[in-house]
């Protein structure tokens, strides 16, 4: 099973990316932003990170990276693709996903161990969870307030499509406590919490990412 | 109810890395008529009624000890909003 | 606006022809018989661009000239068998050192004081930069970043300004640069009003054959500048800074303060990283201070022939910038690289993959000068060595500041101590107090996690990260310095700080190998300042000796003061300790009911100093805690092979606040309570239950241990004559020392949290810098 990881310029956790879909069991394949084609990957990772220094907004200039320009019909087409932090800015952006992060409430970058609700389990990357699991995930962002108008928003959770959301205090001044959502389709998801620092005993606060990367092995091999 | 405008740049000799990055995606996108780009800020302060001269100065002096920072900004232009013009989205 | 072509330049052969030009040496800071110096090694006036390079080297933070003389010690008192692991020792852009199995690790910390003051935010943020790109120099990935951070008064006006804008560039910087922030420190005093000490330590590692050096050999070899262009940021930022005093008359008396862009960094690492990979790079030099004054002079002295460098060819952001201001520039994010001409298609392939511009500026010679020309005008001719080793050197007065003695003999022992029934009070006060209270405000705006090798951060003892991710194998590095103990004695208070940081990485259960310094002090013009220098130097050099790790390389910065006050002196001291397996590592704080609390070493009566002292009673005076390096050693080799046997399952340095804050601190970790008894401690050590909770005796440590472990744990502490005693167990939600108080963990946390955001929220004032002094400042190193 191979699965790809984009590395724009900026992007900081495509190691731990690779990382993660290594020690779930599959193959990680790095794909570079100049890349015109995806190698036959089998699902995308676009990792967390600064593309571009996260400059004009989070996501917006690697929206136009010639890797994208193969990877949005892709994943239009069925592509299992995560966007994890700025990965999910970028799906914004490209407008795989509705929605648009910006900076927390609080005006500051935080780092925090973030209780979540799993709330949609027949995502190609989140099969593994049952659903309404309690896990806790690495959130790390400047910009991570899920925003979008009240019908978007409504529709999101009318059609299931809210795939994580915050528990506890909001950490952020997203709507909704949102954390993650998908497309309709449920192969694109877009997490703004860390899963791949969560998947080694000692490093990170425990294990509970790791489903996310096995879920999308076994979607993979049932599709 | 007037509102001002101030507008803050930069200072021309400090390094921009957003506009930089904002000149190289133009680039990329075959938009190379654009040697330099550089980004700043916008703010617009609304008061009760009219625009004065006083209004001007005290928007000044919030310019230059607030909203800019003097060791590595300028404050462009402190001006009243022209009618017709968006004050904010 | 002219431009580069039309400038009038100064060159060699007019320098030579018109030996009786005034020159503006004094305006540049340097002194008449330094000038005379130049001319003397020259045979000639120096050209503007000349006298730019030297005034620049030979400046009190590129040259070191007052603390040449002192730093020496490091290397003489450096011992054969401390040189064991040492790979590369003081002199390069920093230390390595052999941890085994083939990795080498490389450390450094240094300092951005002056700049964080005017500017907080960009300060902050390119003193992150810097010590980066002198770790990526040295040809390692940096693998992790650290900031100890001293402010004014937490409840001043000022620090509300200064605080959290230094937090959000150290953060805004290594985050973005994708650097987890392992730890650090940060501390109030009033003494830095008006000059906050921002220190940045990065480590870095590498294969051993993977190391670089920054020397410009081979004749024909290319020199190459590559990274950022090249702006007006930070002109005489170095030399201007270092010598002047500016008062507030206004924006543009301030010097051009440099902007960091981390975004260039993260791709000239990877870009450098590369290129490291492929074996283009025969020698490296990042540019930091002194930009391509000190980078062409370092690279050429340290080869064996001389450069010739066409200065027209640096790509430029600022088209009018003069000659002499180019070589001055310090814009970030550049590095300069010699590259045999054969490999220059090579290296030019990577950097455009990585969109990193670079131009080949000129050659390695097989002459002894460095030779810079602006079009066809020799404009620079010199010694490399005249410029960046062979500065003035200083032996500056000394004097025992007369106060000393007074100070010194107002201890605490008149002042009134807390009976049994207030010692809980005492503790809330002091958890509650600036200097223990919970740090979270500053730490959650790091990034700890990027990369995915940190096996600890803050709140933990010291940062921990993975080097191999096969093996496990790491590091552990720990910065300290109690600036209050350095003022009451600054020969034992630069030991205490070395204790200190190499016990934090002893009890995380890593081998303690190495040291780092920051050495932040008043003015070196005050005999009083540089007397505080001078001892805290020998005091260092000393303590290294004795514990047998050697110093790799640091920091001098000088002119950290408030008006005519120094700051307290403040050798902040990192130690950099190996693990073979990091995931073994000791967590400050329990998890787990049922452990067995030991308390490691013994206490004394030493409250002088200490953290109660100040928030009971204001006071500083007396004679810090004893140092007993023999005693730290011993818990260093207790805690280090205890780790590795698997028998410890917490562990946490006694500091400041002692035994208390300890104890609390390792409750509040996981929320797992403790019940202890002093009665054994009293009776052993012949102290009272205040003293046993609140002095801060060194060479300390408590631990938890399961409980069928604690006999191998005490044997352990026999054979190596390791005092230890049974204090208690882990249990319970709260604190509750036996016939003394019981506090639970949510009163305990109550205390010790949000206490920097409460004070943050009681002022708000512009963002600049109202009026104050700020001096010289010092952040390249040729060597400490």
């Amino acid at each position: 099973m191979r699965v790809g990881v984009v590395t724009f310029p900026g992007s900081l956790d495509d190691h731990d990316a690779q990382r993660a879909v290594e020690l779930a069991g599959g193959e990680a394949v790095p794909l570079w932003h100049g890349d015109t084609d995806l190698g036959g990957v089998d699902a995308v990772v676009l990792p967390g990170g600064f593309s571009y220094g996260d400059y004009l907004r989070c996501g917006a200039i690697a929206r136009f990276a010639p890797v994208m320009d193969v990877l949005v019909p892709a994943a239009r087409g069925g592509l299992p693709v995560l966007g994890i932090c700025n990965g999910f800015q970028v799906l914004c952006e490209s407008h795989l996903l509705p929605g648009a992060l910006v900076r927390n409430d609080h005006q500051q970058f935080a780092c925090v161990d973030q209780r979540l609700r799993i709330e949609r389990v027949d995502t190609a990357w989140t099969g593994d969870f049952a659903q309404d699991e309690e896990v806790t995930i690495v959130l790390k962002n400047g910009e991570g307030a899920f925003m979008a108008d009240e019908h978007t928003l409504d529709a999101l959770e009318g059609e299931g499509r809210v795939v994580a959301r915050y528990l506890g205090p909001n950490p952020n001044g997203s709507r909704r406590a949102i954390a993650g959502i998908s497309n309709e389709r449920g192969n694109i998801v877009g997490l703004m919490p860390h899963p791949e620092h969560c998947v080694e005993e000692g490093y990170g606060p425990g294990l509970d990412g790791l489903p996310f990367f096995t879920s999308v092995l076994r979607a993979v091999v049932d599709a | 109810m007037g509102t001002v405008v101030v507008d803050v740049m930069p200072k021309q000799e400090i390094l921009d890395p957003q506009g930089q990055a904002v000149v190289g995606a133009l680039r990329r996108l075959g938009q190379s008529r654009f040697s330099d780009v550089r980004q700043g800020k916008r703010f617009t302060l609304q008061v009760e009624g009219e625009v004065t001269e006083e209004v001007l100065a005290a928007a000044r002096e919030a310019a230059e000890t607030l909203l800019s920072n003097p060791v590595i900004e300028d404050v462009v232009s402190v001006r009243e909003l022209v009618e017709g013009e968006v004050a904010s989205s | 606006m002219s431009g580069p072509t039309a400038y009038q330049v100064d060159h060699v052969e007019r320098a030579a022809q018109t030996p009786d030009t005034t020159q503006p040496w004094a305006e540049l800071g340097l002194k008449e018989d330094e000038y005379a110096r130049i001319r003397e090694i020259l045979g000639r006036r120096p050209t503007s661009a000349e006298l730019a390079m030297y005034s620049v080297m030979w400046s009190e933070h590129c040259s070191y000239k007052s603390s040449k003389v002192h730093l020496r010690q490091f290397g003489e008192k450096t011992t054969a068998a401390m040189r064991e692991h040492l790979l590369v020792g003081i002199g390069e852009n920093a230390g390595v050192v052999d941890i085994g199995h083939g990795w080498a690790v490389t450390f450094k910390i240094e300092s951005h004081n002056h700049p964080s003051y005017i500017e907080p935010y960009q300060g902050a943020a390119t003193g992150v930069g810097g010590i980066v790109r002198d770790i990526m120099s040295m040809g390692a990935r940096p693998l992790a970043v650290m900031d100890p951070l001293r402010f004014g008064a937490l409840d001043h006006p000022d620090t509300a300004r200064v605080l959290p804008g230094v937090v959000a560039g150290v953060g805004g910087y290594g985050n973005c640069l994708g650097l987890p922030n392992i730890g650090g420190e940060i501390a109030f005093d009033p003494c830095y009003q008006g000059n906050p000490l921002v220190n940045a330590l990065c480590v870095g590692a590498m294969r051993v054959e993977d190391i670089h050096l920054a020397s410009a050999s081979g004749t024909g070899n290319l020199v190459v500048l590559f990274g950022a262009k090249t702006g007006g940021d930070g002109i005489g930022g170095v030399s201007v800074l270092a010598s002047e005093t500016f008062d507030s008359t206004g924006p543009t008396k301030r010097p051009a303060v440099q902007v960091g862009d981390p975004f260039a960094e993260k791709v000239l690492i990877e870009c450098c990283l590369d290129l490291y990979a492929a074996g283009v790079v025969a020698g490296i030099q990042d540019l930091g201070g002194a930009g391509l004054s000190c980078a062409t002079s370092e690279l050429a002295s340290n080869g064996d022939g001389g450069m010739r460098v066409h200065l027209d060819r640096v790509p430029l952001r600022d088209s009018s910038l003069s000659p002499e201001e180019i070589l001055m520039s310090e814009s970030q994010e550049r590095m300069m690289a010699i590259v045999e001409p054969a490999r220059l298609e090579e290296f030019m392939a990577v950097a455009r993959r990585w969109d990193v511009e670079a131009t080949v500026l000129g050659e390695v010679t097989d002459g002894s000068h460095l030779e810079i020309f602006w079009g066809e005008e020799l404009i620079v001719d010199v010694p490399p060595r005249s410029v960046a080793h062979d500065g003035p050197v200083y032996h500056r007065p000394l004097g025992r500041p007369a106060y000393l003695d007074a100070l010194q003999a107002d201890t605490t022992a008149g002042l009134p101590r807390p009976a049994t029934e207030g010692l809980g009070r005492t503790l809330l006060d002091v958890l509650a107090s600036p200097n223990v209270c919970d740090p979270a405000w500053v730490t959650r705006q790091y990034d700890r996690y990027v990369r995915g090798n940190t096996a600890q951060a803050m709140p933990d003892d010291a940062g921990v990260v993975r080097v191999d991710e096969e093996t496990g194998q790491g590091v552990a590095v720990a910065t300290d310095c109690n600036g209050r103990f350095a003022q009451l004695d600054p020969y034992a208070g630069a030991q205490l700080a070395l204790a200190e940081a190499y016990r934090n990485v002893a009890v995380s259960g890593a081998r303690p190998l190495a040291v780092s310094d920051c050495l932040n002090f008043g003015s070196p013009e005050d005999p009083g300042v540089m007397w505080q220098f001078a001892e805290a130097v020998t005091g260092l050099a000393d303590g290294c000796a004795q514990l047998g790790v050697p110093v790799t390389g640091g920091n001098v910065s000088f002119y950290n003061q408030t008006g005519d006050t120094p700051i307290h002196p403040t050798p902040v001291v990192a130690v950099l300790g190996a693990m073979d397996d990091v995931s073994r590592r000791n967590r400050s704080g329990w998890q787990d009911e049922g452990l067995t609390l030991l308390l490691l070493g013994t206490t004394a009566d030493e409250l002088d100093g200490s953290v109660w002292a100040q928030v009971a009673h204001g006071h500083l005076g007396g004679r810090p805690p004893r140092v007993d390096l023999a005693a730290e050693q011993r818990l260093a080799t207790v805690m280090v092979e205890a780790t590795a046997r698997g028998l410890v399952a917490a562990a946490h340095d006694l500091s400041e606040g002692g035994l208390a804050v300890a104890l609390a601190e390792g409750v509040l970790r996981h929320d797992v309570g403790a019940t202890v008894s002093l009665a054994g401690l009293r009776s052993r050590d012949g102290v009272d239950s205040f003293t046993a909770l609140f002095s801060e005796s060194g060479a300390r440590a408590l631990v938890a241990v399961p409980d069928p472990d604690v006999a191998a744990f005490e044997a352990l502490c026999e054979e190596h004559s390791q005092p230890v005693l049974r204090l208690g167990t882990t249990d319970g939600t709260s604190m509750h020392v036996e016939d003394t108080f019981e506090l639970g963990a949510s009163t305990l946390r109550e205390a010790h949290t949000g206490v920097i955001e409460a004070a943050l929220a009681r002022d708000v004032t512009p963002r600049h810098a109202a009026t104050g002094r700020a001096t010289g400042e010092g952040r390249r190193a040729s060597g400490s």
